[in-house]
């Protein structure tokens, strides 16, 4: 068998009939080369790790494996036999199972129906459900994997879903388990308890392939890392043989500072403060619950949490999308909580980086000239009056572009046909260069590569230098330690605790999940 | 990665597709000339040359043309919104109220006055009966589909009863209004015969088929060089980027809503004020709905919906010829090859879009 990289697994553990072979995949969507002749062997009984950008093509390469896709060309086998998987039911009879990073759970079911869902065998739900009980059991018992057989699926917090997703796939006969980016939703003892199933789940005999794009997990916990970039399968490691520094250089292709250099804050006079804010969803549950902080000019406020505890609903607030059910939000000496309107905040002389860029940030079937207006189309220097002035709107998009560095540098290109970190260019771009007081900026970094990371770290940092104030939103623990002077941690729509940009990591993981000293 | 239906050359997209729809469309058509027990390559030929082969061919696509522009217009700017506009008939039925009131009462006015006067009646009954189920939709959350369907037929019933009790003249059978005389659009007959001395077979084209071109680059002006067409489009692409932007979306689904009636209101123009001289009762006959037809098959933009309302005028007809040329195929025949270019083009659209796009595929390899 030709596989390039068998010399890296010279380990006698792992001798026996590897779990996986992939040889070979190809894989295009369009345009798009996916995977590149992608060969990897996954040693039976270990954590293997993907690491890669996003549009690196780990996703995909899974995808193939659990028969979602087809590979244009190439072949798998599953211990050691080949094996043709054409759809996610081949894949779970052959022993593969996945964990997906948006789970495919049903909200109103029970834990127990939720497993047992696509192997109920049978007409009638009875047996499959007496049979599902006994198995949960022992696997809780087994694996560290408790969770209440009767609970209501939908009212589990995430990291007990994603148990149960780990339940499902295990319950269906899962030799090989498959996870997407598992972390990205559990705070960090959360994440500590995934990591700890996982090395259960290795020792007694399965296979775990871990996809991220966090280093630190991959350090932690495989036993094996492959690396993937641009769809290529750039080299295959022995975890403990290698190094963060080694890894990241491998996925980017050349050295990156992970660490953003930046000299002290000088902070001047108070740009935002917000004072006692609330706000209500429909069912009357406050989702941002009595928060106030400030923000001043030439400094970085991070505010770090697991997603969903409040922060975007927090940014929908300041940004005059949604409307506070009570508090202020005092801008530069005006309450413009009550304006709730984005575009008279705007002019205000604040700038917003939505946290989703797709959904929000840009209209991707526009080209990138129209999406760079998105938000200040209506400013008089884009055309008087009622008009839109077609050149002015691509001379400036292609000015932008080439400050940003933008590639490909073309205004005329559809929105959604750039990359993540390019597409966040043209975004950061739009909104610095109106020269805004405030700057509030929601996960900056999300699926970006690590190139654009740099790039946009350094922006924020000049920004700042620049006397401006910068609000950063972001679940990215280390986003937010290297670029914030101060840190508020929210959990549960409340901020938790302020901290300093050198406070212990640990520290901010706990308040994230709630636990708090100083609580108010 | 993201887009796994693949990338087609612009070309193949907006052109190659349609032309591919059409012709399965059209090939199935034949198969049921077929099953009717006529040659179809014969009923084709009949067709394109009772369309195509005369003056006076030409002077009915162009007449039906005009009317399937506006409509189609109409549904496309909609579209454009994010909003499916099926109610092109209505708006364009009650439209006729307009240029009827302005027509009749003020036919004291000199026609440099009471022609524009009564365009603009057309244009703003037509958006009005837009507006409601606009605002509707946006304040009240009531789908735009089902509205707009109930304000045609809202719309019938209402002009059958003002057209009976209001505008038939006492003592006539037919249900009409007496003939509109000071708002009249000459059509190309009279033209040539008055300020030519040339002689033009009689069609029912008139001077409307330029209100036509104009409302094409109107349209055209509106969504792509002005905020408003910006916004309009925004909100139909991504309303969750729209409100980022600043952009109220309720408002842009009602301005896009007027306006959306207002084209199909211009239809009333060159029913009501350039051919038929009077208000009867289902002028619009279906022209709204294949506005619809003709909207998705010109992706909506102006110039596609330039071509598919000629082509539809060319089916219509070619179809009349047909049907007085082989008693056997009736015009319902048009009807059906109409729904099967709706079927392909809307409800198609993707059919063939995997197999052209691996073919592309492989063919940049």
């Amino acid at each position: 068998m030709a596989l390039s990289l068998s010399w890296e697994r010279a380990e006698p553990k792992f001798t026996m009939t590897p779990a996986i072979e992939l040889i070979g995949i190809d894989k295009r969507f369009g345009a798009v080369h996916a995977n590149k002749d992608v060969s990897m062997t996954i040693a039976q009984g270990s954590i293997h790790g993907i690491i890669g950008e996003n549009g690196a093509g780990k996703s995909t390469l899974m995808s193939i494996l659990f028969g979602f896709y087809a590979a244009d060309k190439g072949e798998i086998k599953v211990k050691g036999q080949p094996a043709k998987i054409k759809s996610s039911f081949d894949a779970i009879n052959l022993g593969i199972g996945m964990v997906h990073q948006h789970f495919m759970l049903v909200d109103p079911f029970t834990v127990l129906e939720n497993v047992v869902l696509g192997a109920e065998g049978g007409r009638l739900i009875g047996p499959a459900l007496a049979k599902a009980r006994a198995e949960l059991t022992r696997l809780a018992r087994d694996y560290e994997l408790d969770v209440d057989p009767d609970a209501i699926v939908g009212e589990l917090p995430v990291g007990l879903q994603q148990r149960v997703e780990i339940l499902k796939a295990l319950f269906k006969g899962a030799e090989t388990l498959i996870l997407d980016e598992p972390t990205g939703v559990l705070t960090p003892d959360e994440a500590d308890h995934l990591f700890r199933i996982l090395g259960q789940l290795r020792d007694q005999g399965k296979t775990v392939i871990l996809i991220t794009h966090k280093l630190r997990e991959i350090m932690a916990i495989t036993d094996h890392v492959s690396v993937m970039r641009r769809g290529e399968l750039v080299a295959t490691k022995q975890t403990s043989q290698t190094s963060v520094e080694e890894l990241a250089e491998l996925m980017v292709g050349r050295r990156v500072l992970l660490r953003v250099e930046k000299g002290k804050a000088k902070p001047g006079a108070v740009v935002l403060e917000v004072k006692n804010l609330t706000w209500r969803d429909s069912k009357g549950t406050a989702r941002v619950d009595n928060v106030s902080f400030t923000v001043r000019a030439g400094e970085i406020v991070g505010i770090a949490g697991v997603s969903g505890n409040g922060q975007s609903e927090l940014l929908e607030l300041i940004s005059g999308i949604s409307k506070p059910t009570s508090g202020q939000i005092i801008f530069e000496g005006k309450d413009i909580g009550i304006l709730g309107d984005p575009r008279h905040v705007r002019q205000e002389g604040l700038a917003h980086v939505p946290e989703d860029r797709q959904h929000r940030g840009l209209i991707s079937s526009f080209d990138a000239s129209e999406s760079g207006i998105l938000g200040w189309h209506y400013d008089e220097s884009l055309g008087h009056g009622f008009r839109l002035d077609r050149e002015a709107v691509v001379n400036r998009c292609q000015s932008e572009m080439r400050e940003f560095d933008v590639r490909p540098g073309d205004p005329l290109l559809k929105s959604a046909k750039f990359s993540g970190g390019n597409q966040q260019k043209i975004i950061l771009a739009r909104e610095l260069k109106r020269n805004p007081d405030l700057l509030i900026v929601g996960q900056p970094t999300r699926g970006v590569d690590i190139g654009a990371i740099e790039f946009i770290h350094k922006r924020l940092i000049e920004l700042r230098d620049q006397g401006k104030a910068v609000l950063l939103v972001s679940v990215e623990l280390d986003e937010i330690r290297s670029l914030s002077d101060r840190i508020l941690v929210m959990f549960a729509g409340r901020i938790m605790g302020e901290r300093d940009a050198s406070s212990d990591e640990r520290e901010i993981g706990l308040l994230m999940a709630g636990v708090s000293k100083d609580a108010a | 990665m993201a887009n796994a239906r693949g990338e087609l050359p612009t070309w193949v997209d907006i052109g190659l597709i349609p032309l591919l729809n059409l012709f399965i469309a059209l090939l199935v058509a034949g198969l049921v000339v077929l099953i009717i027990g006529e040659n179809p390559l014969e009923a084709m030929w009949i067709m394109l040359k009772g369309a195509v082969g005369s003056i006076k061919g030409w002077g009915y696509v162009l007449y039906y043309a005009t009317n399937f522009i506006f409509t189609g217009l109409a549904v496309s700017v909609a579209f454009h919104a994010g909003l499916f506009n099926i109610g092109g008939e209505g708006q364009a039925y009650f439209a006729g109220l307009g240029a009827a009131i302005v027509g009749l009462s003020l036919e004291f006015l000199p026609w440099p006055i009471v022609i524009p006067l009564a365009i603009l009646a057309s244009i703003l009954f037509g958006a009005f009966w837009a507006w409601i189920p606009g605002y509707l939709q946006a304040k009240r959350g009531s789908h735009i589909v089902i509205t707009t369907i109930m304000f045609n037929f809202i719309g019938a019933s209402l002009m059958v009863y003002l057209i009976n009790n209001w505008f038939r003249p006492v003592g006539k059978m037919a249900v009409e209004s007496r003939e509109i005389t000071g708002a009249y659009i000459l059509s190309f007959r009279e033209i040539g015969l008055q300020f030519f001395g040339v002689r033009l077979p009689s069609t029912p084209l008139n001077l409307t088929v330029f209100l036509a071109v104009i409302a094409v680059v109107f349209v055209w002006y509106l969504l792509w060089r002005t905020k408003l067409g910006y916004e309009i489009r925004a909100v139909g692409a991504n309303p969750e980027a729209a409100i980022y932007a600043g952009i109220k979306p309720d408002r842009i689904i009602i301005i896009a809503m007027a306006i959306s009636g207002g084209l199909a209101g211009l239809m009333a123009v060159n029913e009501v004020l350039g051919v038929q001289h009077r208000l009867l009762l289902e002028f619009a006959g279906g022209a709204g709905f294949v506005g619809i037809a003709v909207a998705l098959m010109g992706r909506s933009h102006p110039v596609g919906i330039v071509f598919a309302a000629m082509l539809f005028g060319l089916l219509y007809q070619g179809g009349a010829e047909l049907s007085f040329a082989k008693p056997l195929i009736s015009r319902d025949m048009i009807v059906v090859i109409q729904g099967l270019v709706i079927l392909f083009m809307g409800a198609l659209e993707y059919a063939f879009r995997p197999t052209l796009a691996a073919i592309f595929a492989n063919v940049e390899d």
